[in-house]
């Protein structure tokens, strides 16, 4: 019998602050065998991060591991001298995180971080030391690895730098490679070429892998089997296309509703979100931790003493679940009864042939070199109606955060007309508008860690926009007002006297919903509104402003780099890059071919989260250049994996126009027609 | 000539701060009571190092308000028979004791030394507070604007910084430099921050509450006006404070060696804060710059800047002290420290003890505001 | 590079002038030339005494053509002898020409100093040598300790090592040099007798540990607690890094992470600190002068002051201001030079 090269057996974890035993983990139990690869999946404070530290014995000072063992090759880890445990770090198991940035040492290059691990583990030349570095360079797929050897980290882009991170990681051959969230700051066409890297490699080097993720997408292409974690428990463990096609676990269950997979549609199918918030590591409840947010809950049953994991259907497949006989998994979900689509009105908003430029001067007091444009954005034509969502999708750098300055009046605009309600406000800057205009367009920030001032209790700054929007004659009326837009956006009452800081990530998501909705706009800009957010508050965010827009008829600019989020809820797709549309439609001619191949890149890229749905490779080269230097002609031809079936180099050197290839339906790209025509589906 | 044991000094010396024992006793009983609901201020109380500061600084703070009940004799008054006197000594027509001897005027050095915590005590927070309102009134427009505006301020403030110290004090704290109208100028125009910063803050915050902005605006006006004219004239209306000249120019000369260092601070909280999203929100409802940088990026660089407040208050206590040191701007005979120190260390080989009860107030104070500081970073950066 | 230098020269050239223009005004000053006056004619002297002093020696000749003679694009007149109408010479014992010449700063020409009957250039140049002198036995004493301790402390954030050299770090920070040169001196002068109160000896004699001692460790206790607090706040910093973790599972030692990847990093703040901390040495160096009797810069700095002897006032500014400029063009140099990340723009 092959023995397991990780098994950890009742693992549990405690933080010691000077008052009270925090504890993070408990009764975590997982096995990975030789070439397996494992996947750990949760949400943020679920205690998967601290797993991953307790394995390498790399706690904080205050963390300690209570109970239970983990047991590396066999041996037990917590026996190991500190001189062993040195030798297993770094050549037996090995780490990668989600920062590329911060995991680099930013004084030393590139080589010196490679060959280290080998000088530590092996006794070799400096030649030897360099061409294993350098092999290892190209089996990660860096372009031009020499040079790479010889630059600094901040160099490089954020993927080549987590492709370097990850060479590091197997420089040494380890038998365990750990992942945390290697690729939650990049980009996800980025991503997608980092998750092909870490399957193949994984493959090919025979390494086993603990999967760190929050996105159950990516562990379902990346893992042989997962565990989810639920504050500080595992709940759900197995095979993965068994715990993925038959949840046996109602928080694995209330993800995958809260998710909107593909498929799914804001007024036939709506989100189901999770109840309730992930109780704080001293309040876990008695019994089971999901109880107090679990529809199928039974007093006295669920809540009587601790749980410990049970076999579900398969024995290879286990739920922390007492009542997986008793609950009927196929039931529809409950409240997610469909809407009736709103009807789209007359247009709003009326975009043609926006551009922002930026000059990027060194100039300091005294003049300075010569100033440099960056094109933020170039050529942006669009309209938005009243009660539809438009919704703006592209990586960073696309033009996408400054094309809503532009409308929001933060920036103006340096040629082309954006029409707002038949005015045009291109180049009106914000102190220039008038009250109702600038009520009449509102924002919803990406962070809602940010977007409230820390300072001020969250009701005073409501009331504080309804004093700016001239709403409300008196103090009293707006205090009464502000309680109301509480209850709209479903928080209590008794929030208004809180400060920011006492409240939760979706709490204050939802009073940043309030204060953009206080001043009854006509559209409403989101800017990645979900991104920061947990899956199961996303859902909860995302059903609060479907309703409010369709009870408020309220134009919708979504921009957003998730196209599930965008396929979800949106009427209509621009997709953006490097400042140019390159493709416009309604959302089912987007998600269906003919594509442009940016958004047949981006739609491959896509982690699905659904075993019965097949997906097209589309993996592109490269990264996204600079907006100060774009490259001539088309825009996207850096990357394009479909250049070469343009005749001439026409994409090299002509930008292409705006092809109207059905109703509504637009694409800037050479391609010719028939091309297109034969494009198949991505996902089917 | 008679003299107390070393134990009968330090006792009695002990008993003449009994009003400062009691009163810090009250302090600190009330804060160790009330700490749960002091906010910052409660957890710094309960670390050693914020305990010992608030310890030092009240101690200062309540001797600089009972100085006159601690102080047996006249911090200026010479008994000639007691120069040089060694600690203890007794002076024979009230029969008590120079605690910690005479200097070589025939002075007590205790009383003096008492005496001498009200100077710094009233001159540094206040220095600080003018350099604090030039800094934010400033600072806040380089970060927040950039462009010219910041790169012509960054000069001045640079340039400033590029004085030595000592020079500018040489240069601007001399006694020729009275007769002409520059100090008044100077703190004229620096006096004139403060009022300008409230009006602004009033200004921008109350636009929808036009009587409690009225309100406001008056009586800053009032108090405002009162405080200018009393120190920038000398002429208060209503002859309560008397400030000299000298001062005056101690205050200008203060402010303007520390407005610098607090700008820079100021412009880079608000370079870091502006990027926040809700300085954005500000923006996108239509708020005036003005409003976004004194009611929403101010408030959020409080804590920083209350730690380097409590530094700079005694970096310039040092510097006031360096001032007493060459002798520029206190009068010869003042009992402030750092001139005590000047006097008496010419002549350290043939008396000690003049030198160190000065030399030991000030560091005790400094040391107060330092461990103050170091607490509030610590807690606040636990938030 | 070369851009960015010759901007930060020309920089440097508009504050130098910005600068001097302020200290000659101020030096200017009609109490201030009284004063001089005064000081000059060695008597009590009249008003009208003052006044024929200060027109015969060209001190009431317009400000801007004095100021454009100091720096050396305007010619310096001489004194006319008012009984034979002759052009004298203005200052005879620095040997000044009795005709109108290019004398100033951009020719080299210093001027000369009324208090010391000299050339600036040759009172200034001793004391220079022997300003820079202390400041390298300051810098030398002062900075490996305070590095040595800020690293020793910011190494392990929290431990009882750090907490002991913490405390220690803010007690000598509240000590200005008035305080301890007074404390030390009465310690190791009066009462032990192993050190010298005074370093006016080592003028003449040449340094000694006896007399050089104090002067050095008066300044150094002052600023060490100021380095190793920045440092151990830099080092705190980086220990919390990611590549700190990154190394540590990489299957480093402690030390090895320590001296590989920490070091580097976190020496890079208190590097700036240190260069920036030369002017600020520079105040801390005419107390320590002062009160220890040492001929050095500072010394002929407060002599300058007190006499208003306008044309070492003069150099004594513009030796300071090149201290800071240059300390800090290098700060920023080797800033960018120590962290790749900044490249100089």
């Amino acid at each position: 019998m092959v023995e397991p090269i990780l098994e950890i057996s009742n693992l549990s974890i405690s933080f010691f602050t000077r008052a009270v035993e925090i504890p993070a983990v408990m009764d975590f139990s997982c096995k990975i065998m030789p070439g397996e690869s494992m996947g750990l999946v949760g949400e943020s404070g679920c205690g998967k991060s601290t797993v991953a530290l307790a394995i390498l014995r790399d706690l904080a000072r205050i963390g300690r591991i209570t109970d239970g063992t983990i047991k590396f090759n066999g041996r037990d880890m917590a026996t190991l001298s500190d001189e062993e445990l040195m030798r297993v770090r770094g050549s037996e198991i090995a780490m990668v995180y989600q920062e590329p940035m911060a995991s680099l040492n930013p004084t030393m290059k590139i080589e010196q971080q490679l060959t280290e691990v080998l000088f530590i583990h092996e006794k070799v030349s400096k030649q030897e030391a360099y061409d294993r570095a350098l092999e290892m360079m190209k089996a990660v797929r860096l372009p031009d690895p020499e040079r790479m050897m010889r630059s600094y980290p901040h160099q490089l882009s954020g993927g080549q730098q987590q492709r370097i991170v990850i060479a590091m990681a197997l420089l040494a051959n380890p038998k365990l490679l750990i992942l945390d969230e290697p690729t939650t700051a990049l980009d996800v066409t980025v991503e997608a070429g980092i998750v092909e890297l870490v399957k193949d490699l994984g493959n090919r080097f025979g390494t086993s892998m603990l999967f760190i993720s929050h996105n159950l997408g990516l562990i379902l292409e990346t893992c042989d089997r997962v565990t989810v974690m639920y504050s500080g428990e595992a709940v759900e463990s197995g095979p993965i296309h068994e715990v993925f096609g038959a949840v046996r676990h109602p928080y694995t269950q209330g993800l995958f509703r809260s998710m909107p997979l593909l498929g799914k549609n804001r007024n036939s199918s709506p989100l189901v979100p999770i109840p309730g918030q992930l109780p704080l590591p001293h309040e876990r409840p008695q019994g089971c931790n999901f109880g107090p947010r679990c529809s199928y809950f039974t007093d006295g049953v669920c809540n009587r003493a601790d749980i410990a994991m049970l076999p579900a259907g398969t024995p290879s497949h286990q739920s922390r679940c007492l009542r997986i006989e008793a609950i009927d998994w196929d039931a529809a979900a409950k409240g997610g009864a469909a809407n009736v689509p709103t009807a789209i009105g007359e247009n709003l908003l009326d975009v043609h042939s926006l551009k922002k430029h930026y000059q990027v001067a060194a100039s300091e007091l005294f003049g300075g070199r010569e100033a440099r444009t960056v094109k933020a954005v170039e050529d942006v034509s669009f309209t938005a109606r009243e009660a539809e969502t438009v919704a703006i999708v592209g990586e960073s750098g696309c033009g996408k955060s400054t094309l809503a300055k532009v409308l929001l009046g933060l920036e103006t605009a340096t040629g082309g007309t954006a029409l707002f309600d038949a005015t045009e406000i291109q180049s009106d800057p914000i102190d220039k508008r008038s009250t109702k205009l600038i009520s009449s367009v509102q924002m919803i920030f990406q962070n809602p860690f940010d977007t409230l001032n820390p300072s001020y209790s969250v009701g005073s700054q409501i009331v504080r926009t309804l004093e700016r929007f001239g709403i409300g004659s008196s103090t009293e009326e707006r205090e009464s007002m502000m309680l109301e837009l509480l209850d709209l956006v479903k928080l209590p009452r008794a929030f208004a006297t809180r400060m920011p800081r006492q409240l939760s990530g979706g709490q204050k998501q939802r009073i940043g919903v309030a204060r953009a909705f206080a001043g009854r706009p006509r559209m409403i800009i989101a800017d990645e509104p979900m991104s920061a957010l947990d899956v199961s508050v996303q859902a909860a965010i995302t059903e609060l402003l479907t309703n409010l827009q369709r009870q408020s008829r309220t134009t919708m600019l979504l921009i957003s780099h998730d196209l599930s989020l965008v396929r979800y809820l949106s009427d209509r797709v621009i997709v953006m890059y490097l400042g140019h549309i390159v493709e416009q439609g309604t959302t089912d001619q987007i998600f269906q071919p003919p594509y442009h191949p940016y958004t047949e890149a981006l739609l491959a890229a896509i982690p699905l989260a659904d075993t019965t749905a097949k997906k097209r490779k589309v993996v592109l080269e490269g990264e996204i250049p600079s907006a100060m230097s774009p490259p001539p002609g088309c825009p996207f031809q850096t990357r394009c994996h479909l250049k070469a079936k343009v005749a001439g180099g026409l994409c090299e050197s002509v930008v292409p126009p705006m092809r109207v290839l059905t109703d509504g339906h637009a694409i800037k790209c050479h391609l010719p027609s028939e091309v297109l025509d034969a494009m198949t589906p991505v996902i089917s | 000539m008679e003299f107390l044991s070393t134990s009968d000094i330090v006792f009695r010396a002990l008993a003449q701060f009994t009003p400062v024992w009691l009163s810090l006793f009250v302090l600190l009983a009330l804060s160790l009571l009330f700490k749960r609901k002091l906010g910052l201020y409660g957890y710094v109380v309960e670390t050693g190092t914020g305990f010992a500061g608030v310890l030092l600084l009240a101690f200062w703070l309540f001797t600089a308000i009972f100085a006159a009940r601690i102080a047996p004799f006249d911090p200026l008054g010479q008994i000639s028979a007691m120069k040089d006197a060694l600690p203890g000594a007794i002076e024979k027509i009230s029969g008590q004791p120079y605690l910690f001897g005479g200097d070589k005027l025939a002075r007590d050095v205790f009383s003096r030394m008492v005496f001498g915590s009200r100077i710094v005590l009233i001159i540094a927070p206040l220095a600080t507070l003018l350099a604090l309102s030039v800094g934010i009134m400033l600072g806040l427009p380089a970060g927040y604007f950039g462009k010219r505006i910041d790169s012509v301020l960054s000069f001045l403030a640079n340039l400033i910084l590029a004085f030595p110290i000592i020079l500018l004090f040489y240069l601007l704290v001399s006694p020729g430099i009275l007769e002409t109208p520059i100090p008044y100028a100077l703190a004229g125009v620096f006096f004139l921050f403060p009022i300008i910063l409230l009006y602004t803050l009033f200004w921008s915050g109350y636009r929808a509450h036009p009587l409690q902005m009225a309100i406001r605006l008056l009586l800053t006006s009032l108090v405002g006006g009162w405080l200018f004219a009393t120190f920038v004239f000398d002429h208060d209306p209503f002859h309560i404070l008397r400030v000299s000249p000298s001062t005056l120019n101690i205050f200008a000369a203060v402010a303007l060696a520390s407005g610098p260092g607090i700008f820079r601070i100021v412009r880079g909280l608000t370079l870091e804060i502006k990027t926040r999203e809700y300085v954005q929100a500000a923006q996108t409802r239509g708020e005036s710059a003005w409003y976004i940088m004194l009611w929403e990026i101010l408030p959020n660089a409080r804590g920083p800047l209350i730690v380097d407040a409590c530094l700079r208050i005694g970096y310039t206590t040092i510097l006031i002290g360096a001032l007493g040191y060459f002798g520029l701007g206190m009068p010869p005979e003042s009992p402030d420290w750092g001139t005590a120190i000047k006097e008496s260390s010419r002549l350290l080989r043939a008396f000690v003890h003049p030198a160190l009860p000065p030399a030991l107030a000030m560091m005790s104070f400094v040391l107060g505001l330092n461990l103050l500081a170091d607490a509030l970073r610590e807690q606040s950066l636990k938030d | 590079m070369l851009n960015f230098l010759t901007r930060r020269l020309g920089v440097m050239a508009l504050t130098m002038i910005c600068l001097t223009f302020v200290v000659f005004y101020l030096v200017n000053l009609e109490p201030n030339l009284r004063k001089l006056a005064i000081s000059q004619t060695e008597m009590h002297a009249s008003d009208e005494h003052i006044e024929s002093w200060l027109t015969k020696n060209g001190y009431r000749r317009p400000f801007l053509e004095r100021y454009a003679a100091w720096i050396g694009v305007w010619q310096k007149q001489p004194n006319i002898d008012p009984e034979s109408g002759k052009p004298v010479s203005r200052f005879s014992y620095c040997d000044e020409p009795a005709v109108p010449v290019f004398a100033g700063v951009i020719e080299g020409d210093f001027g000369c100093s009324t208090k010391f009957k000299t050339k600036v250039a040759d009172k200034m140049l001793p004391a220079l040598r022997a300003t820079g002198l202390l400041m390298f036995w300051v810098m030398a004493t002062m900075v490996p300790v305070a590095l040595f301790l800020g690293i020793l402390s910011g190494m392990r954030e929290g431990s009882k090592l750090d907490r002991v050299l913490s405390v220690l770090s803010i007690v000598t920070t509240s000590t200005p040099e008035y305080v301890s040169g007074v404390v030390l001196t009465i310690i190791f002068g009066t009462w032990l007798g192993w050190l010298n109160g005074s370093a006016a000896s080592a003028t003449g004699d040449g340094i000694t540990f006896y007399n050089f001692t104090l002067p050095v460790i008066t300044p150094a206790i002052y600023g060490m607690g100021y380095i190793a607090r920045m440092t151990r706040a830099s080092m705190a910093e980086v220990m919390t890094a990611q590549y700190i973790r990154t190394a540590r599972l990489k299957g480093l030692s402690f030390y090895a992470v320590i001296i590989k990847h920490a070091l580097r990093n976190a020496l890079i703040a208190p590097f700036t600190v240190i260069m920036l901390l030369f002017p600020w040495l520079l105040t801390g160096v005419v107390i320590v002068e002062v009160m220890f009797r040492y001929q050095g810069f500072g010394l002929a700095l407060v002599e300058a002051a007190g006499n208003n002897d306008i044309d070492l006032m003069l150099a004594c500014s513009l030796v300071s201001v090149v201290l800071v400029l240059a300390t800090q063009l290098i700060s920023d140099v080797g800033y960018a030079y120590l962290n790749p990340r900044i490249r100089v723009q």
